[in-house]
């Protein structure tokens, strides 16, 4: 365990050298949330009627988003990872004496929490100096903030599991990038990183609130101000385990094969 | 004719000690160093002239190569190429040089050598009965006739860097710049490439300069050396000169190291020996510079023959004798 | 003009044999294109659910929004696809490619865009030439000559816009590396939030989009023309006039290049 918590750390350090990018990063969220919240105000304006939830938990919503894109992105992956599957690099990792898949993992782990860290408590500052009902309100309650932080942390664990899975499959395939390109559009538009998963038909929500992709952000952004009801919450947040595992489970057998591959001819 | 006169410059790179609590640390202060890369540089170099130009890593080498060639603009001080100031009338300059980076390749990857050519012809608008003449000679000289129809990332190194340098020479630029030609090459393709080079300053007149490690490169090819280190210039001389100072310094550091050494008392006898010893090192070698400036040729076999060293050490030993 | 037919041909020799080392990977190449295109749809999905629930935004109906998207898109996707070779330009810069390009007598824009022609770009164009189509198809509006000359220019004016903010992107490298992810609001984003009419922003988005960078100019303005809510030729002229963008972003990347730190040996 302890080598690869050395993994983790040596990668969160060089995740801090990057200050600029940092200061960069915060810019560039907090703009793109600004924008997104008037966009969904002209929508407010056209129908209130029509919104399928309040305006302020829809503006908190996004706040939190941008505040932690780091941690759910799913199109931020780890080129360095791709480029040592397709040039062979990795048979070099099989030297060492790690598990693959724990390394990789603790890895974009890393790389996600050192991004995450730096910006998200400055646009969380930020958003919650915003007039009402642009900024971002306090949780919808003490338990409901408790349970926002540890679905946020299984969210994480989807999320960055979902990417080792891209990772191993790209082994297999011959257009790593082409996967990678499908995968992220296709996830964050499951995942309600576009639009909430509230605001879309109902029917096809039901659909979608089944699929691992809503486990990622959906599940604790919604649960921080309350737009989800404790009945369907518990089922989220089982529903949430499950992928968990599942994902890591598969992702870890996926490995193994690939291993195999490896060894056998020789990259 | 190439003149650097007072150049410098200097880059500003960020520092940071290791650790967790200094990478947060440095998140919020930064300290910078100011690296002098080059530090009142001046040389002349004469049409014609193959000029080696060595220093360990990082003492200036790429940097004043990247200058003469345009790519970057000094801080202060003046160049001239030809006439040209090179990061003034860059179109104008680079159309009569020509740059090797050993450590690049300038080729694209996953088409046939060939369709690189073609394209290169059209960047120097080259006109086509040229290209051809160029093309058949570098073809013949380096032995391309089978390698020009692979794709560069087919090519083994050697063959590769052949290719490369017939690519910089196309457009028959005047002066041909050359860093670290040989840089992982094995033997046979190293003396291809130190031949060719050879010829093509016979034939052309075309001026050399070459940065590299390997002193064989130096010793086969140039007939001056300048040595840097730290952004400066240390020494501008012949192979044989470079020789004698580094036995020289290494002497005169001898007998430095002894008198300090005299004063713990301490080893003073065998110390005392290896100073005498020097000093006649270095009596020697003012008696056989008279000799050398009568007949240069026969002195020189003999230096080396005599000193033992091989140039790799010799060079070693002076870096050593200048900290750099 | 014998200058611009030279720079023109040489332009197109390196889209030739970047075109053919790709062929090299023919499989990879048309998966990416594949998942570009079907990655490009989410946009159009986003327009499409929002619609589901809303039946218009400051007065926009459905299909003028896709009209909107559908030429926003196509400037985009132009712009991008010759370019866009600023977008790796760090990688340039970074790897000291670009000392390479130094020591060539050419114009360095020239063979920094010819050296990163990307034929993956081409799964986005395709998607933009279905909007584009399918939002004018949509809309609705009576064509008339200067209407079309209208999408003309903005097409023009779009692709100037959005080129002059890559070579800003670019020019930017030479400053810093690890700093430009601000970009991406102007060019993503520019192509994100473009999908709506500036106004559905507001008055103050739409007075940055008017004064400071040209956005509205090939967008907003010359698409009230096209809906007939404008009927002066100012509106239909804009989208050419905000090619004055390019100015600036030229005279940027020019001092970059004089500044041009080369990367370590």
């Amino acid at each position: 365990m302890k080598k690869y918590l050395s993994f983790f750390r040596l990668r969160f350090v060089m995740g801090l050298q990057y200050r600029a990018a940092a200061l960069a990063g915060v810019v560039t969220q907090f703009f793109w949330g600004f924008m997104l919240i008037l966009m969904f105000r002209a929508f407010y304006r056209a129908d209130a009627s029509a919104f399928p939830m309040s305006f302020e938990a829809t503006a908190s919503y996004i706040w939190l988003q941008q505040a932690f894109l780091a941690l759910f992105a799913a199109w931020m992956m780890e080129q360095e990872i791709f480029d040592s599957i397709v040039n062979g690099n990795m048979a070099y990792e099989l030297c060492r004496p790690v598990d693959i898949y724990s390394m990789w993992f603790s890895r974009s782990a890393a790389n996600r929490i050192a991004k995450a860290v730096l910006r998200c408590v400055t646009i969380l500052a930020a958003a919650v100096c915003l007039p009402s009902p642009y900024g971002l309100q306090a949780p919808a309650g003490g338990w409901n903030f408790f349970l926002f932080l540890v679905t946020m942390l299984l969210g994480f664990g989807v999320t960055v599991s979902l990417g080792m899975l891209i990772y191993v499959l790209s082994f297999f395939t011959i257009s790593p990038q082409g996967l990678r390109l499908l995968f992220s559009s296709l996830a964050e538009f499951l995942a309600g990183a576009l639009i909430p998963l509230p605001f879309f038909p109902d029917n096809v929500r039901k659909i979608l609130e089944l699929l691992p992709f809503a486990s990622m952000q959906n599940l604790p952004l919604r649960i921080y101000s309350g737009s989800i009801s404790a009945v369907q919450m518990e089922r989220a947040i089982v529903l949430q385990i499950f992928w968990l595992a599942a994902i890591t489970e598969f992702g870890k057998f996926l490995c193994r094969q690939a291993e195999k591959r490896v060894t056998v001819q020789g990259g | 004719m190439i003149t650097m006169e007072h150049v410098c410059k200097s880059y500003k790179i960020a520092k940071r000690n290791a650790g967790l609590q200094e990478a947060f640390r440095s998140f919020f202060h930064r300290e910078y160093e100011v690296i002098h890369a080059l530090d009142d540089v001046s040389f002349t170099i004469r049409d014609g002239e193959m000029v080696g130009y060595i220093g360990p890593n990082g003492a200036g080498k790429s940097s004043t190569i990247k200058i003469l060639s345009g790519i970057l603009t000094p801080d202060s001080g003046t160049v001239l190429v030809d006439g040209r100031i090179p990061y003034e009338n860059r179109m104008k300059h680079v159309k009569e040089i020509g740059v090797v980076f050993g450590q690049r390749s300038q080729l694209w990857w996953d088409v046939p050598v060939i369709d690189s050519f073609e394209l290169l012809k059209d960047i120097y608008s080259i006109p086509n009965p040229q290209y051809q003449q160029s093309l058949n000679e570098l073809t013949e000289l380096l032995n391309l006739e089978e390698l020009l129809r692979s794709p560069a990332r087919q090519l083994s190194l050697g063959q590769r860097m052949r290719c490369e340098i017939a690519a910089s020479l196309l457009h028959r630029p005047k002066i041909l710049f050359l860093d670290e030609p040989t840089i992982g090459l094995d033997a046979v393709s190293k003396i291809t490439v130190r031949e060719f080079i050879l010829k093509q300053n016979q034939m052309f007149g075309t001026t050399v300069i070459l940065t590299t490690h390997d002193m064989q490169d130096i010793e086969a090819l140039a007939s001056r050396i300048i040595l840097i280190g730290k952004g400066k210039i240390l020494l501008d001389g012949t192979l044989e000169d470079i020789k004698k100072a580094a036995e020289g310094r290494t002497a005169l550091e001898r007998k430095g190291f002894a008198a300090g050494r005299n004063m713990t008392g301490e080893r003073t006898a065998a110390e005392g020996g290896n100073v005498s010893e020097a000093r006649t090192d270095l009596k020697n070698k003012a008696a056989e510079k008279k000799y050398r400036l009568a007949d240069g040729k026969t002195v020189r076999g003999q230096d080396a023959e005599r000193i033992g060293k091989t140039i790799d050490e010799t060079i070693a030993e002076l870096y050593r004798s200048y900290d750099i | 003009m014998g200058k611009l037919y030279k720079g023109v041909r040489l332009y197109l020799h390196y889209v030739s044999i970047q075109v053919r080392s790709m062929m090299q990977y023919k499989t990879s190449l048309i998966l990416s294109i594949i998942g570009q295109f079907i990655g490009s749809f989410q946009v159009f999905l986003g327009i499409f659910v929002m619609f589901q629930r809303f039946s218009r935004v400051e007065g926009f109906t459905y299909s003028q929004v896709l009209l909107c998207y559908g030429i926003v898109l196509m400037e985009f996707s132009l712009a991008e696809m010759f370019a866009r070779g600023f977008d790796t330009f760090s990688g340039l810069v970074r790897s000291g490619e670009f000392d390479r390009i130094l020591v060539r007598p050419q114009n360095e824009i020239l063979q920094v865009l010819g050296s990163r022609f990307e034929l993956t770009r081409l799964g986005r164009m395709i998607q933009a030439v279905v909007m584009f189509f399918y939002g004018i198809w949509a809309s609705g509006i009576t064509w008339n000559f200067a209407k079309v000359l209208t999408v003309i220019f903005m097409l023009i004016g779009g692709t100037a816009v959005f080129s002059g903010l890559f070579l800003i992107y670019a020019a930017l490298c030479f400053f810093t590396m690890d700093g430009l992810e601000f970009m991406n609001v102007f060019t993503d984003g520019a192509r994100e939030f473009g999908k709506y009419p500036m106004e559905v922003y507001g008055k103050k988005a739409l007075l940055f989009a008017t004064v400071i960078i040209p956005y509205a100019w090939i967008q907003y303005y010359p698409l009230l023309y096209l809906l007939g809510r404008e009927t002066s030729f100012l509106f239909m002229l804009m989208p050419l006039g905000a090619c004055w963008f390019l100015v600036p972003a030229w005279l940027l990347w020019r001092y970059g290049v004089r500044n041009y730190q080369s990367s370590g040996s």
